[in-house]
């Protein structure tokens, strides 16, 4: 067993178990979005951001993705955990109004839409990635993957065209914390 | 590109021992004459560009026609990069160092005649110093080279990089004989460790800690290893790792197979970024060269070590310069990075410990095992030893590629090796470190240019990218530009980086328009603090330090933005408009000839007029304008 | 050119059938046709057994890969810092005005494609274009459109 400490509380994990899943066990609250236990955690929303102090350094690391340490001293509503989260909310609030389920985390961490907020509202989709892991991982279909890049990132079939490879089993549906697969889905199995 | 591996006839003299390669570094010697005089046509990219292979076709040609006696023919020898590309093409003479710039094949004639057949030096191609107006006859006494300690590119400019003859002369591969004769892997890396390299990609990490992390690792779980040579080198306004792998390819290859002996590896790759063919080409020569001598492949210097190395290109990805984004791009998948631990020296390539470093380090480790740990450690400055290769680019008589002992002042090398900026302005800004660095100003040209002290001033040692910039530049508009740049490198895999760079870039853009309020700075402020704490890579963590140095440095200049609605630069499109002063007007009429909106009216011979409600500021009266009489107001 | 299946087998062989092989593979096809075709990019995944989905994912991230056939010159204007300094951005728009195009676009008779690039190394000769393998040094609008209309009767 692991001991270290969180928000100054003394707890255990075992040897290989990520921060999140140690906080989760003793019920300390983290906020996620790209997180679900059944796929492979990817660390790309960042709003599970703790930070942490390992004796040498404190830094902000990923919870879903930083493997326990004896001795660590894990903050997970420090100042500067607070900054990065809001700001990833504000600009998630402002990119993607239509979204409840941001919203909600948006209103609970102060955040309003800013000068910044698009119109369309139909944008739902953060690219969180868990429609491509879970039908990788879960069902093993491979139909979508996450295509392009930067701010041109997209959830994508091959050629855009309807996916071949699909066998329709709505678990991409069922993970998308959006709702954003309810447009996307149709045009993926065609 | 000249393929002269099969007329060499490498095959035939394979080195059987490390013995071998002393004897054939000899017979090497032996056949060529020490008098004979060389001339040097830098075949750099710079000088390849301004035409050197026309000039040295048309030098072989005019020396065979001249009948020069035999004796003193002179070997045309092409070379790699000199580094003094604004220069080029540049030809030098060898053993005097009669230095030639921007020579033209029309000045071929006069070069036979006056220089070859009379000994005397064609004036007008002479150097000349900008700031004392002398002319300067041999390239050891041009400022550029006198300041500079050519360590790493000690051989560039003098080998051919495409015959490893010319590198084996110059003492090639003698620091991998030493290794393989009489050292053990456990004593390679000791000396690297002790010598204090550090990574000069970027990181600046220990490149002999990370050696004896990933040999740990090896020991813990026994299998395949690998080494990687960074050569993705993609920061803008960098060209160090181009001019290496270009000029001396076989001093990265032989640091990499030193590398290799030491971590106990079979297989190496060389990354090279898309935009480098020229690299390419001469490391699969010299890969090719290489193991037709038994440097490379099986049974190394018939010493039953095996190990060999295969170039994978790029594919146009910046990101991809980061170690665990490479290392997912050789394995064939989308080159994004990953979180760090594990680091590659425990699970790299194909999860197994690697050994990842910049080609440049690589470079830097067969002179180390040759000349010692302490001799290394002992240029430099505690904590960066050494020398570091520059390129120092932007608004500065001098442009070109640098090394020097890292330590020597910004300001040395902006205003010694590169001249001042034109115009005789102090400069106003240097940036280094790359799209992650800074904007270091005027003011802190004492800055001692090593890993620390530039971090300390809020920008980075990076690749060794070096942009002079005076005060017709922008700090708001080139906080902007490396956004945008990094905008369309970033790979969007996670939020504060793909979102927040859109966002820091709007928040800009509005302030270039003259639009926001100092709040926004704030806010902006604050937002780059969070994208810095919140990024999953190196490229997101560091992203906002352009913006963050410029507000600390030049917060006047957003100022003047913000509350004064004026671009102090002139760059800034929405603050500025176009004028033809009427006294510098000569009414050429090219202008209005040129202007894409037909904005320009008058009549020839007469001063012109902008119209300013039909002007769209695309600047190309100002660029073609020869009286320079268009202003920016 | 014409998308020939010879052509593609050609380069397959080239190829053990391993995942790895993908982005060389990738760029092979790219130099061949100068885009790569449906057929090839599926040929390529399932020689390498790596899944479409995961090949297109590495085809688009990619700058240099695409989808539509590129133009017989490729220009690309340097965005690099130096470049930027001296004008690059200046450079883009007057080649957009000219060729009517707009960046990573090519023009309607295949002859031109508009792209530009963050920095090929050649900071010295600043603002640089490179106009198939051709370096313009230190150039502008002007001479860039004089060396389009050679380029171009070629």
């Amino acid at each position: 067993m692991i001991s270290f400490t969180i928000n100054d509380r003394e707890v255990t994990g075992q040897e290989g178990w990520t921060i999140l899943e140690v906080a989760k066990w003793h019920g300390i609250d983290i906020p996620t979005l790209c997180y679900h236990g059944a796929v492979e955690p990817y660390g790309a929303c960042r709003l599970c951001v703790v930070e942490v102090d390992d004796g040498q350094q404190r830094r902000l690391v990923a919870s879903c993705l930083h493997p326990v340490q004896e001795g660590l001293k894990v903050q997970t509503d420090s100042e500067r955990v607070k900054n990065v989260r809001r700001w990833i909310l504000q600009m998630m609030v402002d990119e993607h109004p239509g979204s409840q389920r941001i919203k909600e985390l948006a209103k609970s961490y102060g955040v309003k839409e800013s000068r910044f907020k698009s119109d369309r509202v139909e944008d739902l989709c953060i690219l969180c990635g868990l429609c491509v892991r879970a039908c990788d991982e879960v069902v093993g279909a491979r139909a979508i993957s996450l295509g392009n890049r930067g701010v041109r990132k997209e959830v994508a079939t091959t050629h855009r065209l309807p996916s071949p490879e699909c066998v329709a089993c709505g678990t991409c549906l069922y993970v998308c914390p959006t709702g954003a697969m309810e447009q996307l889905f149709d045009r993926i199995r065609g | 590109m000249r393929q002269i591996s099969t007329a060499l006839k490498l095959d035939e003299n394979r080195l059987a021992s490390p013995a071998a390669l002393a004897a054939y570094r000899e017979s090497i010697l032996a056949e060529r004459d020490p008098n004979r005089p060389i001339i040097i046509v830098c075949h750099g990219t710079g000088c390849l560009a301004t035409n050197s292979p026309k000039v040295a076709d048309t030098l072989r040609r005019a020396i065979a026609a001249a009948g020069l006696q035999a004796q003193v023919v002179p070997e045309i020898k092409t070379t790699g990069c000199h580094g003094f590309c604004s220069r080029g093409p540049l030809v030098i003479f060898h053993p005097t160092g009669l230095f030639y710039q921007r020579v033209q094949p029309e000045d071929v004639e006069e070069i036979v005649q006056t220089t070859l057949l009379e000994g005397k030096p064609v004036e007008r191609l002479l150097y000349v110093d900008p700031n004392t107006g002398e002319h300067i006859v041999h390239d050891h006494d041009i400022p550029f080279y006198k300041y500079q300690q050519r360590l790493v590119l000690r051989n560039i400019g003098k080998i051919d990089p495409a015959d490893i003859r010319d590198t084996i002369a110059a003492g090639g591969y003698q620091s991998l004989a030493k290794v393989l004769a009489g050292m053990t892997p456990e004593e390679v890396i000791a000396v690297v460790e002790t010598s204090g390299l550090r990574g000069r990609g970027g990181g600046g990490f220990l490149a002999g800690r990370k050696w004896r992390l990933a040999v740990e690792n090896v020991r813990k779980s026994p299998g395949p290893v690998y080494v990687v040579g960074n050569g993705d080198e993609g920061d803008p306004g960098a060209f160090m790792d181009r001019t290496l792998m270009e000029g001396d390819p076989h001093a990265v290859l032989e640091g990499m197979i030193i590398g290799a002996y030491a971590l106990g590896a079979q297989q190496g790759y060389i990354y090279v970024r898309l935009e480098y063919p020229l690299a390419v080409r001469h490391l699969s020569v010299a890969i090719e060269q290489a193991r037709a001598l038994g440097l490379l492949g099986q049974n190394i210097l018939g010493t039953g070590f095996d190990f060999d190395i295969k170039i994978n290109r790029g594919a146009g990805a910046f990101v991809c310069g980061e170690e665990t984004a490479l290392i997912a791009s050789l394995e064939g998948r989308v080159g994004e990075p990953k979180t760090r631990p594990p680091y590659p020296a425990e699970k790299g390539l194909w999860n197994r410990p690697t050994i990842i470093n910049n080609v440049e380090t690589w470079g830097n480790v067969p002179q180390i095992i040759e000349k010692g740990a302490d001799w290394f450690a002992g240029m430099g400055v505690p904590h960066s030893t050494g020398t570091k290769i520059f390129s120092l680019v932007g608004k500065v008589n001098n442009v070109g590629l640098v090394e020097v002992p890292m330590g020597i002042t910004l300001g040395r090398i902006v205003e010694e090796i590169g001249g001042g900026v034109p115009g005789r302005d102090e400069f106003k800004a240097v940036q280094t470190g790359g799209p992650s660095g800074g904007c270091i100003p005027w003011e802190l040209k004492d800055t001692p240019v090593d890993f620390d002290s530039l971090t300390r001033v809020g920008s980075m040692m990076g690749s060794g990218g070096m942009i002079v910039m005076d005060k017709r530049d922008c700090m708001v508009d080139v906080a902007k530009y490396f956004l945008e740049f990094l905008m369309d490198e970033s790979c969007g895999k996670c939020v504060p980086c793909r979102m927040g760079l859109e966002r820091m870039h709007a928040m800009l853009g509005e302030f270039t328009m003259g639009k926001g309020s100092l709040e926004d700075l704030d806010e902006l402020h604050s937002l780059a603090e969070g994208i810095k704490d919140g990024s999953l890579c190196a490229l997101g963590g560091t992203a906002p330090n352009p913006v963050l140095s410029t507000i600390r440095y030049f917060r006047d200049e957003y100022e003047a933005h913000i509350l004064h609605k004026t671009c102090p630069g002139k760059v800034c499109r929405e603050l500025i408009t176009y004028a033809i002063n009427s006294e510098l007007c000569n009414g050429c009429t090219l202008c209005a000839r040129e202007c894409p909106a037909g904005a320009i009216t008058g009549v020839k011979k007469k001063p012109h007029e902008i119209n300013s409600s039909l002007c769209i500021k695309c600047g190309v009266c100002f660029e073609v304008c020869k009286p320079e009489a268009v202003e920016i107001l | 050119m014409s998308v020939s299946f010879e052509k593609i087998e050609a380069i397959l062989d080239r190829f053990p059938p391993q995942p790895e092989h993908l982005v060389s593979a990738f760029q092979e096809i790219q130099a061949e046709f100068k885009y790569i075709p449906a057929d090839a990019f599926n040929a390529v995944c399932d020689h390498l057994g790596v899944p479409r989905s995961q090949g297109w994912a590495v085809a688009t991230f990619f700058k240099s890969f695409s989808f539509e056939p590129k133009g017989i010159h490729e220009i690309k204007v340097c965005l690099g810092t130096a470049c930027h300094l001296k004008g690059g951005a200046r450079l883009v728009e007057g080649l957009e005005r000219e060729l009517k195009v707009e960046r990573g676009h090519t023009t309607g008779d295949l002859l031109f494609t508009l792209d530009t690039v963050n920095c090929v190394g050649a900071c010295a000769l600043a603002p640089v274009v490179v106009v198939g393998e051709e370096y313009q040094a230190n150039t502008n609008s002007r001479k860039l459109k004089k060396h389009l209309k050679k380029v171009a009767a070629e």
